[in-house]
């Protein structure tokens, strides 16, 4: 039994350190001509380094047919666009400050992060 | 134009300067995307890109290979662009001019294939979970004891795992791909559900040794009917989710596919993306107007309902504006096109609507807060659940702890959560636009719910904004007619805004005016001159004086005239008063009672206007309103809206948007009035499309529904899932013996979100109160 509880305890901290701690090191470079391929769920990569200052292009290409994936919200930057399915789309972002913002579908399920620096 | 000025303008280094500017594609820095057909090998990419980069204006063109795309920037045609990569060999398509009709065509046909997908999925899903839960219901023996049973059983279980695989795949998939992201999502809860309910299942077929006899239960009609109960709330919420858009939907109907241009003296009908600025478009009655333009030969009346709720057609001459979208009544009429494509009216509404029906009011940010810790503390709360019942549960310990940790992953529905907002938002935006409001995003809807004070501007807003003759008092003369001729003819060559007013009075009597001779305007007092070798003069008291023209008897009804409003001018003839002619700018015909609607939702309504005090005073009288001020000069108005908020009062200021752009971009909701074709006023939160003051309480009430909407729909969200994921884990079992079926966690779950989805679509049958 104790070992159960432990195995339990364990886990809710592997949740905690999983999707709360860790930090993904993985983090490319949105230079024009990458695309965010939008997946099962996911923005791949989902977390992109751009630059500051200055306006960017991300494309993005919908390969999920659920609408949860229709809309990429960038909500510091207003920007709301609705993606085709299995068409590249481009969407330009205004110059941004320094810092981490989110971006995510219109139900916050699907969810990435710009990098600027 | 010479290079210089030309780089001035912010073009950019023309390779021919002195290139003859075409009109019809604006030079503006554009990245453009391409759909390459035909590019089969990677050498193509080269062969493109070096097409595209010859073309004058291109700074860069990039080829993705996979995506058979090019992405090209500089300030170049599109038209430029195709020929260039046909000129190399391929098919090509612009993917950015593609129109929003066909986007939205493939988005329904691409939503149609994925709702028949979840059906095909949820039909085999229930197939085999229903008789399973019959089964079960009826008290059918789901333990495993016997090795008859187990066989029946690992049967059964194999089954599920097709059920899974079939009709569950993308929440496995979708779950795995995000776990490894980092990221949780709704198909984590119910991959995890699901999985520990057959894994657990299957665990007790193969080791039935490993736990007690008691907690020998099979849950696979648990895992079958939760993947089918989830795809069939899917695929409703996927057709609840078209209704949503039905606003967008309308707009977009209204655009044109063909037009009939007049080239070369010829009628010929040609697809409304091949016509040009400026060319000359033929309408005739009952056709609907493709592009934006003006009139030059005919006369119709035209309905613009459609765009901006004003039910009465719109009479059209020579001169006037006609948007796209709206449809000829009677008449036929040439116009002549100036705006086009993406620059229409129409098209900017539609934009404007789809930008504001995604973007998110404040109000939802808590919740997208939550829903962004939710699933993890969901999980969270499924293992500690588990661990309690392990600890202390009621024997079978094991059974118990699987079945609650499997109904909290069930229940809890970040979706109806995330929906909430946003559902609501779409719907009510497109309402608005359907009554001619143009709002432009979430917080400007949120706020408009809650103003306390609206200032409106006199001029233009609650006024028409353009001086009328509104009364001719006779004196010496005895036909009003000949009155109102002589004197627009007389004024016909001045350029006072009031002789304006007597002109178009006069066009509207269909009255023909003569020659004027001699003709002198005298600063401060008014004109004179011969009309038909009769004398005239056409002024103020000042004039008359001057002139000796005898008035005694018509001060009286000339004072009486300003403190109605108007402003009193005499006309003499060869000496003799012959009668006096009041201007004013009329009010709005139903100006007093969209006013009377504000005033009564409790909105302190405040009038500002650049006039003299008597003229506002009489205005405000006349509508209705006790409080204006007077005398403002344009650069003031600012102050007037801050001095309200130093009230606390959340402002509202209505103005044409030109003007007033200061004031409108300081208070709280800044409304504009359009004035047809001028749609997207930067200045403004809110575009009323239609002149009427009506406009503002509708949109106000639709505010307010639409965030009455919201909260409903949040509070629901919250409610289920703060009193669901208790109730799953088990809360009430200690006090009632209350256990939750993973299965009916399965259908509440599917129908929350569905739920929500619905409330906001009730907001369609919204409707603003009767004028």
């Amino acid at each position: 039994m104790l070992l159960i509880n432990i195995l339990g305890l364990l886990l809710i901290a592997l949740i905690v350190w999983w999707f709360w701690l860790y930090k993904p090191s993985e983090a490319s470079i949105a230079e024009d001509g990458i695309v965010i391929t939008v997946e099962n769920g996911t923005y791949q990569p989902s977390r992109l380094k751009v630059s500051a200052g200055q306006p960017v292009t991300l494309t993005f290409l919908r390969k999920d047919a659920s609408p949860c994936a229709a809309t990429v919200v960038f909500p510091e930057a207003d920007v709301s666009e609705e993606l085709p399915l299995n068409k590249a789309k481009a969407i330009v972002l205004p110059a941004m400050r320094k810092g981490e913002y989110p971006f995510t579908c219109q139900m916050q399920m699907y969810r990435g992060t710009l990098v600027v620096n | 134009m010479d290079t210089k000025s030309h780089n001035h303008n912010g073009h950019g280094p023309d390779k021919t300067p002195g290139l003859e500017e075409n009109p019809a594609t604006s030079h503006e820095l554009l990245r453009q995307e391409l759909l390459i057909e035909g590019a089969s090998c990677a050498s193509c990419v080269a062969k493109i890109e070096g097409a595209l980069k010859k073309v004058i204006g291109v700074d860069s063109a990039e080829m993705n290979f996979a995506l058979r795309t090019v992405s090209v920037s500089g300030r170049v045609s599109s038209d430029a662009l195709i020929k260039a990569v046909e000129g190399a060999g391929y098919n090509v398509k612009i993917s950015q001019n593609e129109s929003v009709e066909d986007l939205l065509e493939e988005k329904e046909q691409a939503d149609l294939v994925y709702y028949r997908r979840l059906l095909r999925e949820m039909t085999i899903a229930l197939t085999l979970g229903v008789p399973l839960m019959i089964y079960s219901l009826i008290g059918g023996e789901m333990t495993v004891t016997t090795n008859t049973e187990r066989m029946v059983w690992l049967a059964v279980g194999l089954m599920t795992l097709g059920v899974m695989v079939f009709s569950g795949k993308h929440f496995y998939v979708g779950a795995w791909k995000s776990l490894v992201n980092h990221s949780a999502n709704m198909d984590t809860l119910i991959a995890l559900g699901t999985g520990t309910a057959w894994f657990y299942s299957m665990v007790v077929v193969f080791f039935p040794g490993v736990v007690p006899d008691m907690a020998r239960h099979v849950y696979f009609e648990a895992t079958a009917m939760i993947i089918g109960l989830i795809d069939l709330g899917l695929a409703l919420e996927l057709k609840a989710r078209g209704k949503t858009s039905e606003a967008i939907k309308r707009l977009i109907g209204l655009q044109v596919k063909t037009a009939r241009v007049i080239r070369d003296g010829e009628d010929i009908d040609i697809g409304i993306e091949q016509v040009l600025l400026n060319d000359q478009v033929r309408i005739r009655p009952g056709e609907k107007i493709p592009v934006d333009g003006v009139v030059l030969e005919g006369h119709t009346a035209i309905d613009e309902s459609m765009l901006t709720g004003e039910p009465m057609p719109v009479e059209k001459v020579k001169g006037d504006e006609v948007v796209g979208g709206t449809i000829n009544k009677s008449g036929s009429v040439i116009f002549k096109a100036t705006r086009i494509g993406k620059d229409t009216a129409l098209a900017q509404i539609i934009n404007m609507v789809k930008r504001a029906q995604n973007s998110k009011p404040p109000i939802g940010r808590l919740a997208d807060v939550i829903s962004a810790y939710f699933v993890p503390v969901v999980m969270i709360i499924a293992v500690s659940s588990a661990l309690v019942w392990l600890n202390f549960g009621p024997a079978p310990a094991v059974a118990y702890a699987i079945v609650s940790a499997t109904t909290v992953l069930i229940i809890a529905c970040p979706c109806a959560l995330g929906l909430a907002t946003p559902m609501s938002v779409m719907v009510g935006v497109g309402k608005a636009a359907e009554a001619g409001v143009l709002i432009r995003n979430g917080e400007a809807l949120q706020t408009a719910s809650k103003i306390s004070a609206m200032i409106l501007d006199k001029t233009g807003t609650i006024t028409m904004g353009s001086p009328k003759v509104t009364k001719i008092h006779l004196a010496n003369a005895t036909d009003q007619d000949e009155v109102l001729q002589l004197a627009a003819s007389l004024e016909a060559g001045s350029e006072h805004p009031l002789a304006l007013s007597i002109v178009e009075s006069a066009k509207e009597r269909n009255l023909n005016l003569a020659a004027v001779e001699k003709f002198k305007a005298i600063a401060g007092h008014g004109v004179e001159g011969i009309v038909a070798g009769k004398q005239l003069l056409f002024g103020n008291e000042k004039l008359m004086r001057e002139q000796e023209v005898e008035i005694a008897n018509y001060i009286d009804i000339a004072q009486a005239m300003a403190e109605a409003a108007q402003t009193p001018m005499y006309f003499a003839v060869n000496g003799s008063l012959a009668a006096l002619i009041a201007v004013a700018d009329p009010i709005k015909e139903d100006s007093i009672s969209a006013i009377k609607r504000l005033q009564r939702n409790n909105i302190r309504v405040v009038m500002l206007t650049g006039d003299n005090r008597a003229t506002a005073k009489a205005v405000a009288d006349k509508v209705g309103i006790t409080e204006f001020f007077a005398e403002v000069l344009p650069e003031d108005k600012a102050k007037k809206v801050a001095e309200l908020q130093m009230q606390n009062e959340i402002v509202g200021m209505t103005g044409d948007g030109i003007n007033d752009a200061p004031a409108l971009a300081l208070a709280n909701v800044g409304f504009a009035i359009g004035t047809g074709t001028d749609v997207a006023i930067e200045s403004a939160d809110i575009t009323l499309m239609r002149g009427s003051l009506h406009g503002l309480a509708d949109a106000i009430a639709v505010s307010k529904a639409t965030l009455r909407n919201i909260k409903q729909n949040l509070f629901g969200a919250f409610v289920y899932n703060v009193a669901g994921v208790p109730f799953a884990a088990g809360v009430l079992y200690p006090f009632f013996g209350l256990l939750l079926s993973p299965v009916i966690a399965g259908a509440a779950m599917a129908f929350s979100s569905l739920t929500v989805v619905s409330n906001a679509n009730r907001l369609r049958l919204f409707k603003a109160e009767e004028h």
